[in-house]
């Protein structure tokens, strides 16, 4: 099911953790399949100098993890921004069609941590902690149902396929 | 590395005494069973001998009651839709329980968008129908009843009897998926009140591929493939004979071994659930702790996902199953868990240990230490945890 790199990130993650000092932390958690994710980040002059994660999750969810730190270590907080879901599974040479739903929250979770890391920055009183409503369709522009796993439309509520309610699933 | 295979529920060996009567068929070159020829009689003989073998499995004095499919799947597809085709002018109501099998419930949705009306009564917290809302649900037009005899994730096996008394009473037609119950369970179709019954061989050691549905006599249904006249009438198309002589010897023998198959997993069972709270914590069990198929155990365990869990234990050489939305393919948390109160985290991390003949208490020890640790490091990866060990401080 899973290919040699995802294994290998799945059996043996990388930056696994908490960082208790962290600049910026990201939680995120996707109702639907039940992943949840915790990215905790130590930024020195706008670099990532230190990632660590934790995950409630498939093994798929695991190696996005796992991967999305060894990307993003080492980065300006600008180049980090850039790092979409779709390299996270590039990276891992490829997810199949049906984790990557699960997957999404990977590069969703860095981006709120950046987010809390700026507003904190910024002086807000109440750093946000909660990730956006709806993740990004970063999965190679085609939508496909999270049950099934017919190719749907991207604004589609209703799966004909399988015949289930898609508020918010998709 | 030898693989302990705690995942008979997906698919259980094949006895030996199974291959080699399968063998013998196939070298046989049988005829086929509808030819009036020596070598056809010779092969209708062969066909109604493992008939007969089956029907006395179920305990049905009548061999020409049990029709073989392919699967427990075309069974239970055969029974609900043959008996809503073949009762429509009576009526289009059927009554069911919110945690039967896929097959029940696509099959009935599939009825729904032709006109017809489901009732799908509840179940209470170790997931066993109250025959009363069964009861309760029959109305004027309602032409089917379909339960399940043991559920295929929490094990937990229905009342059937009783519900199948208060369905014929009113005159209703009731149906039982038994696939994981028939050949590990004794099953009485007289004693279940039952008009059919579906059922599969690999649950007791046959060949996949193959299948059986009971249909009372004279019960009103329709066949699901026209054709020939194979099968009295009740399912066209050439016998998989091969397959049915593998389902003939499976039933002889789960008829035979019984008793002591199910002394075997009871035992193993019993160790596993006596001796998990020395290996984990915060988990659930959610099999019922009295009516429960003898070799099944369904626990979620808290904070982490079941997938996970399920590649980690391979990586030991450990075969376990696991009703993890991420796992199905489906990403849909089961409605099975759902149903018995479990949430969506909680239903993450089910995994269901399933165990068969070829298991030993030296298997249920090497589980729950590669368990421990297993847990142990999922736990520690998740937020989950984290966040409920603070909580408790």
């Amino acid at each position: 099911m899973y290919n040699k790199t995802v294994m290998d990130h799945f059996r043996n993650p990388r930056n696994v953790g908490i960082i208790e000092d962290a600049d910026g932390v990201g939680e995120v958690g996707n109702p639907l399949c039940g992943d949840m994710m915790t990215i905790y980040l130590k930024i020195e002059d706008e670099i990532i100098k230190d990632i660590k994660f934790q995950t409630f999750g498939c093994g798929s969810a695991i190696a996005v993890s796992s991967m999305l730190t060894e990307l993003a270590v080492g980065k300006t907080i600008a180049a980090a921004k850039k790092i979409t879901n779709k390299d996270v599974a590039d990276a891992l040479e490829g997810l199949p069609k049906n984790k990557l739903h699960c997957s999404n929250l990977g590069a969703d979770a860095l981006q709120v941590a950046i987010k809390n890391y700026e507003d904190k920055k910024a002086g807000k009183t109440q750093p946000e902690l909660k990730r956006k409503d709806q993740h990004e369709h970063s999965h190679g522009g085609k939508c496909y149902c999270p049950y099934c796993d017919v190719e749907i439309l991207d604004n589609a509520t209703f799966c004909e396929a399988c015949h289930t309610n898609l508020k918010e699933s998709h | 590395m030898t693989i302990i295979n705690l995942d008979h529920i997906s698919a259980n060996p094949i006895l030996s005494e199974v291959k080699e009567a399968m063998i013998a068929a196939i070298q046989m070159d049988y005829a086929n069973p509808s030819s009036q020829h020596t070598r056809g009689e010779q092969a209708a003989e062969t066909l109604e001998s493992a008939r007969e073998s089956v029907a006395k499995l179920i305990n049905c004095d009548n061999p020409k009651e049990v029709v073989f499919t392919s699967c427990g799947t075309e069974s239970i597809n055969h029974a609900i839709k043959g008996v809503a085709l073949a009762n429509a002018q009576k009526g289009k109501h059927i009554v069911t329980s919110n945690i039967e099998h896929n097959a029940v419930i696509r099959s009935l949705r599939r009825l729904k968008s032709m006109g017809y009306t489901i009732t799908s009564v509840s179940v209470d917290e170790h997931g066993r129908v109250n025959p009363r809302d069964i009861a309760e649900s029959i109305k004027d037009d309602t032409i089917l009843v379909s339960v399940m005899h043991s559920n295929n994730e929490t094990g937990t096996i229905q009342p059937i009897e009783e519900i199948g008394k208060i369905v014929r009473e009113k005159k209703v037609l009731f149906h039982s998926d038994a696939v994981d119950s028939v050949g590990v369970v004794p099953i009485d179709v007289h004693k279940l009140n039952v008009d059919l019954l579906s059922f599969a061989s690999n649950p007791f050691y046959g060949p996949t591929g193959v299948g059986g549905l009971y249909i009372r006599r004279g019960s009103q249904v329709w066949p699901l493939l026209d054709g020939g006249i194979q099968e009295n009438n009740k399912r066209a198309g050439a016998e998989n004979l091969v397959g049915i002589v593998g389902m003939g010897v499976a039933a002889d023998l789960a008829r035979s071994r019984m008793e002591e198959r199910i002394a075997h997993t009871a035992g193993l069972k019993k160790k596993l659930l006596d001796e998990l709270p020395s290996y984990i914590d915060e988990y659930i069990i959610n099999t019922h702790p009295e009516f429960s198929l003898p070799n099944l155990v369904s626990v979620s365990v808290r904070y982490i996902e079941g997938e996970s869990v399920v590649l980690m234990l391979d990586d030991d050489g450990i075969a376990v199953s696991t009703r993890s939305a991420c796992a199905t393919g489906s990403l849909r948390a089961s409605h099975v868990l759902l149903s018995i109160g479990r949430d969506h985290a909680d239903a993450q991390g089910t995994l269901l240990i399933t165990f068969g003949v070829d298991n030993t208490e030296a298997d249920v020890v090497t589980f729950l230490t590669a368990l421990k640790n297993v847990v142990t490091t999922l736990r520690n990866i998740s937020p989950l945890y984290k966040k409920a060990t603070n909580n408790q401080k």
